[in-house]
């Protein structure tokens, strides 16, 4: 046995390990917690399957902005804390049941692979030269499969508007209040202080970068999500009301964006989503930089919440 | 069979169909106060021409109309497909969203000089949202794409039950939410094993790859359970009632008789398109069984409702399982069966025209609950005389979900009934038969209601809007004259296949 | 054994873990923890299929990888919103036990600041 492969199976049983002690742990702060460090692991786990990108994207969602969102919202919940009980022993048994079946179904899918393993690899680095990228994710990503990642913006704006609309009418238009489950304190006004200058330049980078290198607008706009977030919190930003129209329209530029230059396309490239030739490159990075502050703005307000307070000029 | 994949001469339609509502949300972000509202008159009438030229364009080429995104083929890029049922589907849909356009102008309209109000731009955002999703899940064959139209949907969805923001329709939409996502994830589970059997999401790649072993049948079991939880069929059915009479009359119509539609279509998509073949006939009939249940619950719960809006909710549970009958039913459809024809063309008539009808129905009574500020059912004693319009929209769309002539759902069930007995699977025909009566059970003991002695004096009606009555008695008849299409019509459902 | 298959193997353990959280746990948060746990259980079978997929020089085939950077980004959409409809049921779960009456629930929620 390899080190690395010892590796592997310490990160594998810890995953499983951690993963059951955040479904069964006692109060649901503890478990969030819990959550963040499964996140951290589950990163080293697309690492260690090469793939990079994702491990990125998982550090940045899947467990910084999901795990800020939770806290806070266990932050919130704790004071009223209900104990709720468990259903029924027949119930958990057919639920054991049913889940056990399908982990099995997935073991033997995963024990019985095809003796040649498809892949669409040497098809997308075949075709990569034609759109000017390095990195093969952001090819597959804003030139293969570009109508999932529009479509995709598309979900996150409405997931945005499905949190406000549960807004009481009266504040609509309203700010988030954000210092309401994070007391602005020394220490927090210290990092969002501090922190943002390098947040944002290291969301410049990886947006940039994105195009040849692990990265892109997903992660660099995720970081900027994550230091908005922060100065508001700490109070040194005030969130804006969901009425201003500047905000409205750093949501939907990068999706327009997106979407203009796909409707180019019928005039002047092979179609919807395709690129001229020779301009695919430029165009994509400019599509990245403008959803990475779509993305930043989207995400940081879908953790913030839908407006508590009336907006006071 | 062709291996490449190219676009057609209209295909690009399918990229307005989609995309154009799409711009609508977006716009809509930036129009504040009354321009949401102004911008649904344009979208509105434009996208149903749309529909329409892609349903003249499948038409007039007799094939399914293709656009390969980006000029990317599949296995590597993503193409859009319309074929007959998507071309109709797509119809269906753009009638159902004008009339519900048309009904919902005036309830949520922005007050004129005031600042920007809240339901009306969510309602009319959700609406776009609903229509580009159902759109793209009609028009993809790729199973992620699919994926992505699916989530569209339900983040459309969910919204819309809560709109009214009291705290029943919050715990509804909470529990729709935890079902959908439930049922996302586990297609999404169900893709990626296909993907790792085969190298490619494209269902009409996969139609000529696919093999019936293990990792496949797994991979469309899960990707079946999922969507059958969205679709609310028995018995995943539990969200439904709440979720669906709990949503604004507009919102419940576009619920009921559109989005639950849409994850149905993608089952039929997966087992008569991606995997045809596949389906054992155990399974099929563990379908159809589970749809009989459906139809035999529902109805009996119907009967048992007391408020009107959650009896029309238990119809379309009921409703929904007659659907089901297509998988045993039309199973021959491929090898050309004849009777396996004529089961196609009653399933997808019987969604058709339960979509118009109970868009129809949902709406009406939206305005009974309107005029008399509540949907009581022993309370409604004689408002059909004062509404007769709205008791004429509720009357014909109810015939049409009983089975009665003429009518696009007698036609329906008439023809799956035909189909049951050509198959010889009569147990199937008995439940159709049950099913007919229970219906007709709750329709007439509703107009019964609407038609009797007010109990109540009913000089305390709020006034109704008669654009609105008229807007659901426009579907109502939709439903109806969909009975009367020529039965030669029915070859344009199997453009594509 | 190789790793792919270890970590394959992981993910059906999440699977299960996770959809068995987000039947069984009653309180809403929990089931939102479980559904991300669930998912991230899909997503690393995308991986996994995605490893097993290596050719061309690279070390795993980027379209699954892309896959799971879209599925993330929507999974923490659900996120959000599952969130933001647990905490204002919470809410007015609390106004409706507490009985407060219409001018205090307004200043609750409205005019503090």
């Amino acid at each position: 046995m390899t080190i690395p492969f010892a590796f592997d199976i310490g990160t594998a049983m810890l995953l499983i390990a951690v993963g059951g002690w955040m479904m069964v742990a006692q109060g649901t702060m503890v478990a969030v917690i819990i959550f963040v460090v499964y996140g951290l692991l589950m990163a080293i786990a697309w690492v260690r399957l090469s793939a990079v990108d994702v491990a990125l994207t998982e550090a940045a969602i899947g467990s910084g902005i999901t795990g800020m969102l939770l806290l806070s919202a266990a932050a919130r919940l704790r004071q009223t804390e209900v104990t709720s009980t468990l259903p029924s022993f027949p119930i958990r048994l057919l639920s054991g049941v049913l889940c056990a079946a399908i982990t099995s179904g997935l073991a033997v899918v995963v024990l019985l692979p095809a003796d040649v393993a498809p892949t669409l690899a040497p098809m997308a680095m075949a075709n990569l030269p034609e759109t000017g990228l390095g990195n093969p994710v952001a090819g597959v990503l804003f030139a293969f499969r570009a109508l999932d990642t529009l479509l995709e913006k598309v979900v996150l704006l409405l997931a945005l508007l499905g949190v406000w609309s549960l807004a009481p009418d009266r504040l609509w238009g309203g700010v988030p209040a954000l210092d309401s489950y994070a007391p602005p304190n020394d220490i927090l006004v210290f990092f969002a202080q501090v922190l943002p200058p390098f947040g944002i330049v290291f969301a410049i980078y990886m947006t940039w970068t994105g195009a040849s290198n692990p990265g892109g607008a997903f992660q660099g706009g995720t970081v900027l999500a994550v230091m908005w977030l922060l100065v508001m919190m700490a109070g040194v930003v005030r969130a804006p009301p969901i009425s201003c129209l500047r905000l409205r329209w750093l949501l939907v530029a990068g999706p327009v964006l997106f979407l203009m230059v796909g409707l180019a396309g019928f005039a002047l490239a092979a179609g919807f989503l395709a690129y001229p030739a020779g301009y695919a490159k430029p165009l994509i990075v400019v599509v990245e930089i403008g959803l990475a502050l779509s993305i930043g703005a989207t995400l940081g307000l879908l953790a913030a919440g839908p407006p508590e307070r009336n907006h006071q000029p | 069979m062709s291996t490449t994949i190219t676009t057609t001469a209209s295909g690009y339609l399918l990229v307005l169909a989609i995309m154009w509502p799409v711009a609508g949300i977006m716009l809509s972000f930036v129009t504040s106060g009354r321009g949401v509202e102004r911008l649904a008159c344009v979208v509105l009438p434009v996208g149903f021409g749309i529909a329409v030229a892609v349903l003249i364009a499948v038409a007039q080429g007799g094939q399914s109309q293709i656009y390969v995104v980006g000029d990317w083929a599949p296995p590597l890029g993503i193409a859009l497909r319309a074929d007959g049922i998507s071309a109709a589907m797509m119809l269906t849909t753009a009638i159902v969203m004008c009339a519900t356009g048309l009904f919902a102008q005036g309830e949520f309209s922005q007050p004129s000089d005031l600042p920007e109000a809240r339901s009306p731009v969510v309602f009319w955002v959700l609406l776009f949202a609903i229509w580009s999703g159902l759109n793209a899940l009609v028009l993809g064959s790729d199973l992620f794409n699919l994926y992505v139209a699916l989530e569209l949907l339900t983040f459309a969805a969910v919204p819309l039950v809560c709109l009214k923001g009291q705290k029943e329709t919050i715990e509804a939409a909470l529990r729709y939410m935890l079902f959908a996502l439930i049922g996302s994830v586990l297609y999404l589970l169900g893709a990626a094993m296909i993907y790792g059997a085969y190298g490619t999401l494209d269902i009409g790649l996969l139609s000529e790859r696919v093999r019936p072993d293990p990792a496949t049948l797994i991979a469309a079991s899960l990707m079946t359970v999922g969507l059958l939880a969205k679709t609310a069929l028995f018995p995943l059915h539990l969200w439904l009632p709440p979720a669906h009479a709990g949503a604004p009359a507009p919102g419940s119509a576009l619920l009921s008789a559109l989005v639950v539609k849409g994850s149905f279509f993608l089952i039929v998509r997966i087992w008569f398109d991606a995997m045809p073949g596949l389906l054992s006939f155990a399974a099929a009939q563990l379908l159809a069984a589970l749809g009989a249940a459906a139809i035999l619950v529902g109805g009996a719960l119907a009967l048992r409702q007391k408020r009107l809006k959650l009896l029309i909710a238990y119809s379309t549970i009921a409703q929904i399982g007659y659907l089901f009958f297509i998988f045993p039913l039309a199973a021959g459809l491929t090898a050309g069966i004849a009777w396996s024809g004529i089961a196609w063309t009653g399933g997808w008539l019987q969604l058709f025209s339960h979509a118009l009808s109970k868009a129809a129905m949902f709406m009406a009574a939206g305005l009974i609950a309107e005029a008399l500020g509540h949907d009581r059912i022993a309370e409604l004693g004689g408002i059909g005389r004062r509404l007769p319009i709205t008791m004429l929209a509720f009357g014909l769309s109810g015939l049409s979900l009983v089975g009665v002539p003429p009518s696009g759902g007698f036609v329906a069930k008439s023809l799956l009934l035909m189909a049951t007995v050509m198959e010889g699977q009569w147990w199937w025909a008995t439940v159709i038969i049950v099913g007919g009566l229970l219906a007709g059970g709750y329709i007439f003991m509703v107009l019964g209601r609407l038609l009797g002695s007010s109990a109540t004096p009913l000089a305390s009606l709020a006034p109704v809007s008669m654009r609105r009555e008229l807007a659901a008695l426009s579907l109502a008849i939709c439903a109806v004259l969909l009975g009367f299409l020529p039965l030669r019509s029915s070859d344009f459902l199997q453009i594509g296949r | 054994m190789n790793s792919a298959t270890l970590f394959g193997l992981c993910s059906a353990a999440l699977v299960g873990l996770g959809l068995f959280g987000l039947i069984v746990r009653p309180e809403p948060l929990r089931k939102i923890l479980a559904f991300n746990l669930l998912g991230s259980g899909v997503f690393l079978f995308f991986g996994v299929v995605a490893r097993r997929g290596a050719a061309a020089g690279l070390g795993a085939d980027p379209v699954p990888q892309a896959l799971v950077i879209t599925g993330i980004v929507v999974s923490f959409s659900a996120t959000a919103l599952a969130v933001a409809l647990v905490l204002r049921l919470r809410k007015l779960t609390d106004e409706v036990t507490s009985g407060l009456g219409a001018a205090s629930k307004a200043q609750e929620d409205g005019d503090h600041s």
